[in-house]
């Protein structure tokens, strides 16, 4: 992985968690020490910034930016974690909003008569099973083991699959039995909560398999590995998601 | 992986870093763009700062609209019964001019800055993911344009900014206006969403040697705490969009009350993000006269952490005040005593920042061009409208004021005095870095007092007529009720009306400042306002490739430094002259970098921002618009990651000599 | 030279001589390190993306060994749901929810050894949804019902 961008050098060679440690509280001391300088300041017209403003940067340092300019990090990957704790409140109001009308299904049927608690404790462990064979894809990836990243990545995609189909077995089950989309707010609520999360995982078995096809046939435009990666952390967000659906769907009582 | 893209890395290596890759086989049926002259170079382009200026005009002709409307309400109002709207018309006026104003032309000119400058300031080619950068901008045009299109099929929403359910739902509001509103505003959200997570990622990883988060520009600072927010309120109002989506298109139960709904649901979601909003409206332009203020009165800023750190509070705090917007909804106690607090607490940052500009003023030699009196106007303007907002915080008082023109003169103050005249401060200030010229300095006196005037005339009766209990949102008020003497509501309608043509004239001199005075304007000087930050490292219009060496920074203000020298001993500080701007542009010149590299134009962004318009006019009328543009997106996807993010050199023409071609080769080394 | 007049021509980049002395910028030498594949795979691996070395490698065994507690605590918890526990279960199920939560994100999204900026912007996506949510609920009076 080599994003050098101009002015991205990632080589890096310090130890990351340090260095990264070290950016929140150097600027909070770095912060700290512009103030101390504004107090010790008698006359508004200083500059208080001089004091940093010239410590020598070694032009020739032999990894700029460990300390300083970038973070040494993926864009990448920096974007995928962005895009996750942005889906945190997404699917923290789907959640809320069904947290608040579970109850509300008038004399129409409610949760009590119709989750079929071994079925969906199947499924979640399918979902779950698949975060495994995912972390697997990605491990491969990181050893160029080309073989069983696609077959990884293959299994992955199945289970996915699995847990879709059995989302649309549990939707048609619940029709049957009387829950329609309309039918009151609880129904409404689980339906689109639910729904949102099959479609994040449909959406997970694409990305899977256009993976797959690409690496199958060398087209992915930039890192394998990192490309493996993201889409693992995609796949794996989604299955907490259904982890915390699951507790407080399923097996909270309404 | 559609939306994932890596960014550049240097061509010369790239053939062999990915050698199972090459370009030919890779995006198979498209030759890539690679025009840098006519329209097709703006419209595939993926450089930030035609983007940026691109977001610029965009977001000002709908700042055009959105004034023609508040015009109109403006004259609805001037007199008692007023007959220029019907009702249904007003309602849809008021609330499209708040939407355009709120979506369409602040956040997006924010965008422009922030697209403009972000890599500038902090020493950056390019954004990180330049491709997304451009989709952001396209999904945001066709966004704004299919919530337009809405006037021409059937009329715009009509339940106000902020869209009440169950008041927005069918029963009540039966045209496509507020499906338009809520697919416009999700496509939109969508632009915002994509464009924070780039900026975010530009900011933080892009940053320039020796450029610590410290030295930072402070416009870059207050634009990246805007993203932040915009990162985490968008996808609030993406479930409550979605909520009403479905409530409205496929009859699903969330807002109705027959069926047990809780009408406070969508209040709630709606301001978790409406109050953050507020802030993603203003702080970016508290980070322009953060940069004007200093410049033009010779002094660094004052305790410039205070100023970082009290916008970071903003950010974090402005998530725990939402629910002040509903003191009037029957919260209960509890609740309103604590927003109540919160909503006091927020003000302390906000006032950390005023005390900082002032005492940036003090004892400097204040140089007062148009951007600076914009600078000015807002610290005034936005600390009536700071104050004003106070009183809101009060429970009791705020149950009073609301939903009346006291809480419209409160707003406009926030949001006018405190973001737009920043914004305009932020068009004189850096025309001549855009443009190469400066704006005609006159013409801009008038532009700056006309709209402080203007804007003082329209929103300061509002104070009055919303505490004589003129309500809002209503088209009409009746000369029998307008009261006596010096409160009476109809000589202050009045005067908010000609107030409000007086700040059109203004934005008219602007707008002939910026289109036609600019033409015969001379070359601006390099450096007109003898500026202090990283931007202005670099030729007027800056090139394709922004620097020609990535600076290495050793200070904040770093091209003051570079300026200036310190003579002073110990710690007395005396700055002398050194070096001119233009010394210092050429020695960047003659150190130019052997191996620039830059992001390729591509189509994909387009063509996936025009499918979502696509699907959104499959939501109102048939659904196979909807697999008509998700097929349109899926294919885009695909181009997209098959795509590499760099171009092979052999997708361009061979170097032409002479002038005109230089400028290509180098964009596409 | 005339800097002001925006059309200043543009640096012809080849005319200069990426070998004069000093005028090698340290971005330069990065993209020569980048040349060499090995060295670059070499970073990825010892810290480029931020993974701690000695964790790089957690062995497929050991998220075998990770996949199996996360499949005894949901056997847990189905169980528990079967089970009157009277008042500690809805905690109870909570705190297995949170456990297996921060398990996959700890260890199969590798946050655990990832840098500390993943963990931050993340866990601040997690926090606000938390409380902000959490609060309007509370508006509600969702928890005395």
């Amino acid at each position: 992985m080599s994003d050098t961008k101009n002015d991205t050098p990632d080589n890096a060679v310090g130890d990351p968690e340090v260095q990264d440690d070290n950016i929140v509280s150097d600027t909070v001391k770095e912060a700290g020490a512009i103030v101390k300088d504004h107090l010790s300041d008698d006359h508004d017209h200083r500059d208080a910034h001089d004091e940093f403003g010239h410590t020598p940067v070694d032009e020739h340092d032999s990894h700029p930016g460990a300390h300083h300019t970038s973070l040494g990090l993926s864009n990448t990957k920096l974007a995928m974690w962005l895009f996750l704790g942005s889906e945190c409140l997404l699917f923290g109001g789907l959640i809320s909003t069904y947290m608040l009308y579970r109850n509300r299904h008038s004399e129409g049927v409610g949760p009590d008569q119709l989750w079929d608690i071994p079925f969906t404790s199947a499924s979640s462990f399918v979902l779950l099973m698949s975060s495994l064979t995912m972390v697997l894809a990605v491990s491969a990836a990181n050893r160029r083991d080309d073989r069983n990243t696609k077959l990884w990545l293959v299994v992955t995609a199945t289970l996915g699959g699995l847990f879709v189909a059995g989302q649309v077995y549990e939707f048609t089950t619940f029709y049957r039995e009387g829950l329609g989309y309309t039918e009151s707010l609880f129904a409404s609520s689980f339906y689109t909560l639910t729904g949102f999360h099959g479609v994040h995982v449909s959406v997970g078995i694409i990305m899977l398999m256009a993976t797959m096809g690409m690496v199958a046939k060398n087209k992915i435009s930039g890192d394998k590995a990192e490309t493996v990666e993201m889409v693992g952390l995609y796949w794996h967000f989604v299955d907490v998601i259904w982890i915390i659906i699951f507790t407080l769907v399923y097996l909270i009582p309404a | 992986m559609a939306i994932i893209e890596r960014p550049a890395s240097d061509t010369l290596t790239y053939s062999d870093m990915d050698a199972a890759v090459t370009a030919t086989s890779s995006y198979g049926y498209l030759r890539r763009p690679v025009e840098t002259t006519g329209w097709r170079s703006w419209a595939f382009t993926v450089d930030h700062k035609k983007i940026g200026i691109m977001y610029g005009v965009a977001a000002m002709v709908f700042f055009v609209i959105g004034g023609l409307e508040a015009g109109l309400i403006r004259l609805q109002l001037a007199g008692p019964e007023g007959t220029v709207l019907s009702a249904d018309k007003y309602n849809q006026m008021f609330t499209m001019h708040a939407t355009t104003m709120v979506f369409l032309f602040v956040m997006p000119m924010a965008a422009a800055f922030a697209n403009y400058f972000i890599p500038l300031q902090i020493g950056a080619r390019d954004v990180a993911f330049p491709r997304l950068n451009a989709l952001s901008f396209w999904v945001f045009i066709f966004g704004g344009v299919f919530l337009n299109t809405s006037w021409f099929l059937g009329g715009g929403a009509d339940g106000g900014w902020f869209m009440y359910a169950p008041n927005s739902d069918t029963p009540f509001s039966p045209s496509n206006g507020v499906d338009f509103w809520g697919l416009g505003l999700q496509i939109v959200g969508i632009a915002s969403l994509v464009g924070a997570i780039n900026l975010i990622t530009t900011v933080l990883n892009m940053r320039a040697p020796g450029m610590s988060l410290m030295k930072m520009p402070i416009f870059t600072w207050m634009a990246f705490v805007t993203q932040m927010l915009l990162l985490f309120a968008i996808p609030v109002i993406t479930v409550a969009l979605f909520l009403l989506m479905f409530q409205r298109s496929y009859d699903a139960t969330f807002f109705s009350v027959e069926a047990g709904a809780d009408p406070l649901l969508w209040q709630h979601l709606f301001w978790i993000f409406g109050h953050p909003e507020v802030y993603i409206i203003v702080l970016p332009s508290f980070g322009i006269i953060s940069e004007v203020l200093p410049v033009f009165s010779k002094k660094p800023l004052f305790g410039y952490p205070f100023v970082v750190f009290s916008g970071a509070a903003i950010g974090f705090v402005g998530w725990g005040v939402w629910a002040h917007h509903m003191f009037a909804s029957g919260l209960g106690p509890i609740s309103v005593a604590v927003f109540s607090v919160s909503t006091m607490a927020i003000a302390v940052p906000t006032g950390v920042k005023i005390i900082n500009w002032t005492l940036t003023m003090w004892g400097g030699k204040l140089w007062f061009t148009t951007a600076m009196l914009f600078a000015v106007g807002l610290i005034v303007n936005f600390t009536i409208g700071g104050l004003s907002g106070v009183t809101h915080a009060v429970a009791p008082s705020d149950t009073q004021q609301t939903d009346t023109y006291y809480i419209v003169a409160h707003f406009h103050y926030v949001i006018f005095g405190g973001g737009v005249l920043g914004l305009f401060a932020g068009f004189y200030y850096w025309w001549p870095k855009i443009f190469g010229k400066c704006l005609n300095e006159r013409l801009g006196k008038w532009n700056f007092w006309l709209m402080m005037i203007g804007m003082n005339m329209t929103f300061g009766p509002m104070h009055i007529i919303g505490l004589q209990g003129q309500p809002r949102r209503m088209y009409q008020w009746t000369e029998a009720r307008a009261g006596e003497g010096f409160f009476n509501l109809g000589f202050w309608n009045l005067v908010a009306t000609i107030g409000t043509f007086i700040l059109g004239v203004g934005i008219l001199v602007f707008l002939y400042n910026a289109i036609f005075q600019h033409r015969k304007e001379p070359a601006a000087p390099i450096d007109p306002w003898d500026a202090r930050s990283l931007e202005w490292l670099t030729t007027s219009p800056p090139k394709p490739h922004n620097f020609d060496r990535t600076p290495t920074v050793h200070a904040l203000d770093e091209v003051f430094h570079r300026k200036y020298e310190d003579v002073g001993e110990g710690d007395q500080h005396e700055y002398v002259l050194r070096t001119s701007l233009e010394d210092l542009v050429l020695e960047e010149e003659r150190h130019a970098d052997a191996h620039i590299h830059l992001p390729a134009p591509s189509y994909w962004p387009i063509v996936l921002a025009f499918a979502l318009p696509i699907m959104a006019y499959g939501v109102i009328y048939t659904a196979w618009l909807i697999a008509l543009g998700a097929a349109i997106a899926i294919a885009a996807m695909f181009g997209w990651a098959l795509e590499p993010a760099d171009a092979e050199p052999s997708d361009f023409d061979p170097p032409a000599t002479g002038g005109e071609s230089s400028s290509k080769e180098l964009a596409n080394v | 030279m005339d800097v002001d007049a925006p059309t200043t021509p543009e640096v012809d980049v080849k005319h200069v001589d990426p070998d004069a002395p000093g005028d090698r910028t340290a971005d330069e030498q990065v993209d020569m390190t980048g040349l060499d594949e090995a060295a670059a795979k070499n970073r990825h691996h010892d810290g480029t993306d931020g993974v701690h070395g000695d964790h790089d490698h957690v062995s497929d065994n050991r998220y075998i060994v990770i996949a199996a507690i996360l499949a005894v605590i949901t056997a847990a918890e189905v169980v528990a749901s079967y089970v009157d526990l009277g008042p500690v279960f809805i905690p109870l199920l909570l705190f297995m929810m949170a456990v297996k939560f921060f398990v996959v994100v700890s260890y199969f999204m590798h946050l655990k050894f990832d840098n500390n900026i993943f963990k931050r912007l993340f866990y601040t996506g997690l926090f606000l949804a938390v409380f902000v949510y959490v609060a309007a609920l509370l508006t509600f009076q969702f928890f005395e019902s």
